[in-house]
């Protein structure tokens, strides 16, 4: 997977509750990312007013929010489907990083995988950090450190943030994570050997 | 005697095949189910790898996703062009890899989450994942279901294995008998109404209850239908003596004595009495009427003869934008009663309500009936098999005596693709998303039973099914 360690730069509120994949990126857009890279097809239904043509009033499309490396969200970002598409638009488009109170279980693994971190933090301290960017007119910066697992808002004030270890690893490193698991073959094989004589059906689909 | 665990516990214990710490494991992967949309993805990077799927026999795909459900389709039919790569590029890896493959044409072809209970692909105990977050929709015969990505994909394709951060567990108990003309649907609505679209973040549910123990596997798969549309990502109700019914004789469900050990093994599985579970919910059935989302969220959602409630009383500026975004995309004003606001399409399709029993009912509301001058009325079976069976008992005559078109199977027009026909139309709906532009650009979608869609074809307004049955 793509590695991140750190990300500065401008994080653009979006402070939306459930954001949904849908949204994140469309079924549409979907289709036509296939060929063409999904960057262009995120938010396509709030970015766009037709077929690409921006609509002026949608934060990602103003000086200087349109340069975020940082998205801010309400609660239950990525919910819906399991599009990896959706981090993948995130990243096409700038984005290492989003900060929300919490996120849709799938979409929260598929972002690792995508060298995009979602950053867990109480709305209070969101809330905290787009006011600040606000004020700013976007020209703060806001620091997020998986390693140190703290996020700097743009007055200073620090934050912390867990994730999955595994997850953390493997971002921080930037590791095949199939390789790694591959590493653990004789496991697997010693597991699938005692539990098939336990489980056959499992194993053989329609076994008799 | 040790402690006592869930059915959830249970389960995944018997999964791990390494800790990997700070509540992650390396769990064994039983069923890997692919679809064009998503599961070409992963066999392509899969072939980019170079490396060879692990266990191929493990693995099964579809094409339902992206390919048209107009009756006559070719087996490359798509709304785009991208579709067609799609459909190729998962017919191909699944020729090359001996993957268990159900094409266009397959009479066992099907919504993939329709099919893999129907053919018995999916059975009590088993860990299966799929690209695709309604997954948990099998969790209804007791299997230990998920939706993953495409990479997470590639990784089971690899290795028959995936590593995944332990949920919390949480049961919801509906308890209570229910009422006529009210059925799962509404059951899992009222739910989501209740705790929100976040109430089972994190979460691993159970359901459990009289609600249903009492109810049949397909109705069961309509509940854990929707567990992702409360974010958790697993739903399921441990196998019973119904389950074990409905599995025996499937094609891919064991068979001679192998049968009756995996019989043994599946009574072994449910909660133990005295199991604890991190969060509880109860629901009284009793109290549940016939459920229509109003807004842009599953968790907008009312009794049919309720009310669009008002912003402006919400006190939590977060919560009113959020409703007041939703009024305006919906096109509806507070305080609009939801019987009688007028619809443009039924809709009867889904991995959430397209099974026979759910065609079923609505044939038995529209018979000797016609829809409403000017709505349109479509009817999407879940699988072939369904079709066939719907076309045995005389259904599919119903349907088409009443107006509804009656399409071949697939996912169709449940989540937008390309395909363009519901642009902005309001739309009653059996499917489980009602977010913005789910069937189409600016489509307005309202969630309902497949009563409440047959009533509303009808009446060419959103309409209690219960008064046309009386």
């Amino acid at each position: 997977m793509e590695q991140l360690v750190k990300v500065t730069g401008i994080a653009a509120p979006l402070l939306r509750i459930n954001i949904d994949t849908d949204q994140i990126i469309p079924g549409k857009e979907i289709m036509r990312g296939s060929r063409e890279g999904y960057g262009p097809g995120l938010f396509g239904y709030w970015r766009y007013i037709e077929d690409r043509t921006p609509n002026p009033d949608f934060i990602l499309n103003q000086e200087p929010w349109k340069h975020a490396t940082i998205l801010l969200a309400d609660r239950n970002f990525g919910c819906g489907s399991s599009r990896e598409p959706a981090p993948k638009s995130l990243r096409g488009f700038g984005f290492r990083a989003v900060i929300a109170p919490s996120f849709g279980g799938i979409f929260f693994n598929n972002s690792f995988r995508n060298g995009l971190l979602p950053v867990e933090l109480p709305i209070e301290q969101v809330r905290l950090i787009a006011e600040q960017m606000e004020a700013s007119h976007g020209n703060a910066r806001v620091t997020v450190d998986l390693e140190s697992q703290t996020v700097t808002a743009p007055h200073g004030e620090v934050f912390a943030f867990k994730t999955p270890a595994l997850l953390r690893h493997m971002l921080l490193e930037g590791l095949d994570e199939i390789a790694v698991t591959l590493t653990m073959s004789k496991q697997i094989e010693t597991y699938r050997s005692a539990d098939a004589a336990k489980r056959p059906w499992a194993y053989r689909p329609g076994a008799g | 005697m040790g402690t006592p665990l869930t059915f959830f516990e249970k389960v995944w214990n018997d999964h791990v095949i390494a800790d990997l710490g700070e509540n992650t494991a390396l769990l064994s992967i039983d069923r890997l189910f692919l679809h064009e949309m998503s599961g070409s993805v992963a066999v392509r990077q899969l072939e980019a790898s170079g490396r060879p799927p692990a266990h191929p026999e493990q693995v099964f795909t579809v094409i339902d996703h992206v390919i048209d459900t107009v009756p006559g389709r070719g087996d490359e039919d798509s709304a785009r062009a991208e579709g067609v790569d799609m459909i190729r590029a998962a017919r191909r890896g699944s020729r090359k890899y001996g993957f268990n493959f159900f094409d266009v044409h397959d009479r066992r072809q099907g919504i993939v989450h329709v099919i893999s209970p129907e053919l018995g692909i999916a059975l009590p105990g088993l860990t299966l994942v799929c690209g695709d977050s309604h997954t948990c929709t099998v969790g209804g015969v007791g299997a230990l279901a998920w939706g993953i990505g495409s990479t997470e994909g590639e990784h089971v394709l690899a290795t028959q294995t995936l590593p995944q951060v332990r949920p919390q567990t949480m049961r919801v108990n509906f308890e209570g008998a229910l009422q006529p003309g009210v059925y799962a649907k509404d059951m899992i609505l009222a739910l989501i109404g209740k705790i929100g679209a976040n109430g089972g973040i994190g979460c691993a549910v159970e359901f459990a209850g009289a609600a249903i123990r009492a109810m049949p596997v397909e109705g069961r798969l309509t509940i854990c239908n929707m567990a992702i549309e409360f974010s958790a990502k697993y739903g399921f109700i441990p196998p019973d003596e119904t389950t074990i019914e409905y599995l025996a004789g499937r094609e891919y469900a064991p068979k001679g004595k192998v049968w009756d050990e995996a019989v043994r093994f599946w009574r072994t599985l449910p909660s133990d009495p005295c199991a604890a579970f991190a969060k509880e919910v109860t629901i009284d059935c009793t109290s549940i009427g016939p459920q229509v989302t109003w807004g842009t969220s599953p968790q907008q959602v009312g009794p049919i003869d309720g009310r669009i409630p008002d912003p402006s009383t919400e006190s939590d500026p977060a919560i009113r934008g959020l409703l007041e975004r939703a009024l305006d995309y919906i096109q509806l004003k507070p305080g609009t009663q939801l019987e009688g606001i007028p619809i443009d399409v039924a809709y009867i399709g889904s991995c959430t309500n397209a099974r026979i029993s759910d065609l079923r009912i609505a044939a038995g509301i529209l018979k000797g009936r016609k829809i409403a001058p000017g709505i349109k009325g479509l009817c999407i079976p879940g699988s072939t098999q369904v079709k066939a069976a719907a076309e045995a008992e005389g259904l599919d005559r119903i349907f088409k005596d009443a107006g509804f078109e009656w399409h071949e199977s697939g996912c169709a027009l449940c989540g937008h693709m390309g395909n363009d026909r519901l642009e902005n139309q309001r739309v009653i709906s059996t499917t489980n998303r009602n977010f913005e532009s789910r069937q189409g650009p600016q489509t307005r979608t309202h969630l309902a039973s497949p009563a409440t869609v047959a009533a509303s074809a009808l009446a060419g307004r959103i309409a209690d099914a219960r008064k046309v049955l009386s």
